[in-house]
């Protein structure tokens, strides 16, 4: 968890307090302290509506907090916002570009707008269409482009200037296996390049292969924190995964199952595989030797550490609302 | 991607010097002059409208209401120009709506810039517009006989007036803009307002036969007065209390609503 590309300056990237936002009833965020030492890419975790990107967006100047205090770069949100504008950037969970431009003028656009001027303007925003591998696509205007395309020229622009922190929101959301892919490269050279990356998911297999270290999110409060390893650990040690032959006894399985070993069952969202946290291998026996007992045949059956979907179910007593197509762990 | 040039290419950590904020609002009217370029059917949106009404109420009605087709081209060009930058106004609000549910004011807002300089590009954008809607449509009143006794520099002074009015309205939409969630809502608020404003009103017909009721609302409406001062501009005429009036709405609305547009987008 120490991470060893840690830059010696003693100033973390963020350093949040009690950060708190709410819209009406709604506690979007509530309470959340935060640490990110530099260099490091920090995951987000959480599903749908557990108040990520609202906290993103409060760290990067564009909503004030309700309550709470946090410094990026050393500098405060509330005092020091203009500051902290000229050191990050932020990549939206919607690709924030104006599609009516070419993707090169959108990305001169914005490096005008930091204050290159004549030759450089062109040169960075050639420069940065061939790193994302746009540069065919560049006279095209951004309406014409796939996601994944838009996704990296989204990117591209937030690197106009290299930022101290990068924000992404969901970088990879809406995109194929291929494409997912690309980007995952793209965040990791960055970091190698001593970015800070502060990004959030709801796949967790995002951020198992790429953060550092995990803030586990639900509900607007931060319910754990840790590498990927630390969490997997805080969960037991033993998962037992099952597949059923016949899906219809998943039910009765899933009861027995609890019953026997006392842990809950989670029921995986298609197809008939279960699986349960078992703290010795006894457990899992008996819960197996129920399973035959009551004539119900296993297609399969394995104990393994948790996959970091069983970790956010124990964790939250929930699944992820959406799975990631390519991670079946 | 090749790992290893990429990494090398995509860092730049020597920031420029900061731009002005005249040269970032610049920068915002550059992209409104490329969106003329990529966008070039919203030319025909912001014309199409008001060329059918010419030559609807001329042809249709002009005869009726005026002894002559001619005439009544005299009375209904500078009106209609008034009704097409008072319509036009909306396409900022629109495409600052837009932006916004694009997610593209979220980068703007993260950056290092004169917190103002995306307005200043609508600006420049509603100008452009007004000033290209405004000259189609006098060239086509020229082609059907129109004649402006103002000469060129009655013309060139009720220009300025349109885009003076067209700024003025420009902030209603702008409001509307940063509090609707679709254009598609800017525009049909728009309408709505718009409507009314613009037919009761001396645009197209001499008030003088309306209901003293209606003429109430008719005389004091800012379209009237508009339209009044556009008549005396173009016909070399215009008085100065005409113009005074005219140049009521724009200052009222620019002097309220700029201040609470610039109180939505810092809070929203």
């Amino acid at each position: 968890m120490h991470d060893t590309s840690r830059k010696e300056a003693s100033v973390a990237a963020i350093e949040a307090r009690g950060l708190s936002k709410h819209f009406g009833d709604v506690r979007a965020v509530d309470g959340i302290d935060l640490d990110v030492p530099r260099g490091m890419i920090f995951g987000i975790l959480g599903p749908n509506g557990a108040g990520k990107t609202t906290l993103l967006r409060m760290l990067a100047t564009l909503l004030p907090p309700d309550a709470g205090s946090a410094k990026v770069l050393g500098f405060d949100l509330k005092q020091s916002p203009h500051e902290i504008r000229g050191s990050i950037a932020m990549t939206g969970q919607f690709a924030s570009l104006d599609e009516d431009l070419t993707g090169r003028e959108n990305l001169i656009l914005l490096a005008r707008l930091w204050g290159f001027r004549g030759q450089a303007v062109k040169q960075r925003a050639d420069d940065l269409l061939t790193a994302f591998d746009l540069a065919d696509a560049s006279a095209k205007q951004v309406k014409d482009y796939s996601g994944g395309m838009r996704r990296r020229l989204d990117i591209a622009a937030s690197l106009v200037v290299t930022p101290g922190v990068l924000f992404l929101d969901e970088p990879t959301t809406g995109l194929d296996p291929m494409a997912r892919k690309s980007v995952w490269r793209m965040i990791r050279s960055l970091s190698e390049a001593g970015v800070t990356i502060l990004l959030t998911t709801q796949y967790l297999e995002e951020a198992d292969q790429l953060a550092a270290r995990i803030a586990v999110i639900d509900h607007g409060k931060k319910i754990a924190e840790g590498t990927s390893r630390e969490l997997k650990a805080a969960t037991g040690s033993g998962f037992l995964h099952l597949t059923l032959v016949d899906a219809t006894r998943i039910e009765e399985a899933e009861r027995l199952l609890e019953e026997i070993t006392g842990s809950k069952v989670q029921r995986s969202s298609e197809g008939a595989a279960l699986s349960l946290m078992v703290d010795t291998p006894q457990n899992a026996n008996r819960g197996l030797a129920a399973l035959i007992a009551a004539n119900i045949e296993l297609a399969d059956f394995s104990m393994g550490a948790p996959s970091l979907d069983e970790v956010f179910f124990a964790l939250t007593g929930h699944i992820t609302e959406n799975q990631p197509s390519p991670g079946e762990a | 991607m090749d790992n290893e040039t990429a990494t090398t290419s995509l860092i730049y950590a020597d920031r420029p010097a900061q731009p002005s904020a005249v040269s970032n609002a610049l920068v915002f009217g550059w992209r409104a002059v490329l969106k003329f370029k990529h966008v070039p059917e919203q030319l025909f949106d912001l014309v199409m409208t008001p060329i059918m009404f010419t030559l609807l109420f001329t042809f249709v009605f002009g005869g009726a209401l005026s002894g002559s087709t001619a005439a009544y081209l005299q009375y209904f060009l500078p009106g209609i120009l008034v009704q097409t930058v008072v319509f036009n106004s909306m396409y900022s609000g629109m495409g600052l709506s837009t932006d916004l549910g694009k997610g593209l004011f979220d980068r703007f807002r993260s950056l290092p810039i004169w917190s103002l300089s995306p307005f200043a590009g609508l600006m420049v954008g509603d100008i452009l517009r007004h000033l290209i809607a405004s000259l189609l449509i006098l060239f086509i009143g020229i082609l059907l006989g129109y004649r402006p006794e103002g000469g060129i520099i009655g013309v060139i002074e009720a220009l300025l007036l349109l885009v003076v009015i067209g700024f003025g309205f420009g902030w209603i939409f702008l409001v509307l803009g940063l509090v609707m969630r679709t254009p598609s809502t800017v525009m049909t608020m728009a309408f709505t307002g718009i409507m009314p404003l613009v037919f009761a009103s001396n645009i197209m017909v001499d008030p003088a036969t309306m209901p003293g009721w209606l003429r109430v609302f008719v005389d004091v409406n800012p379209v009237s007065l508009m339209t009044t001062a556009m008549r005396g501009l173009m016909a070399g005429n215009a008085t100065a209390a005409q113009l005074g009036a005219a140049l009521i709405a724009p200052i009222l609305l620019t002097i309220t609503l700029a201040p609470l547009t610039l109180w939505l987008y810092r809070h929203k």
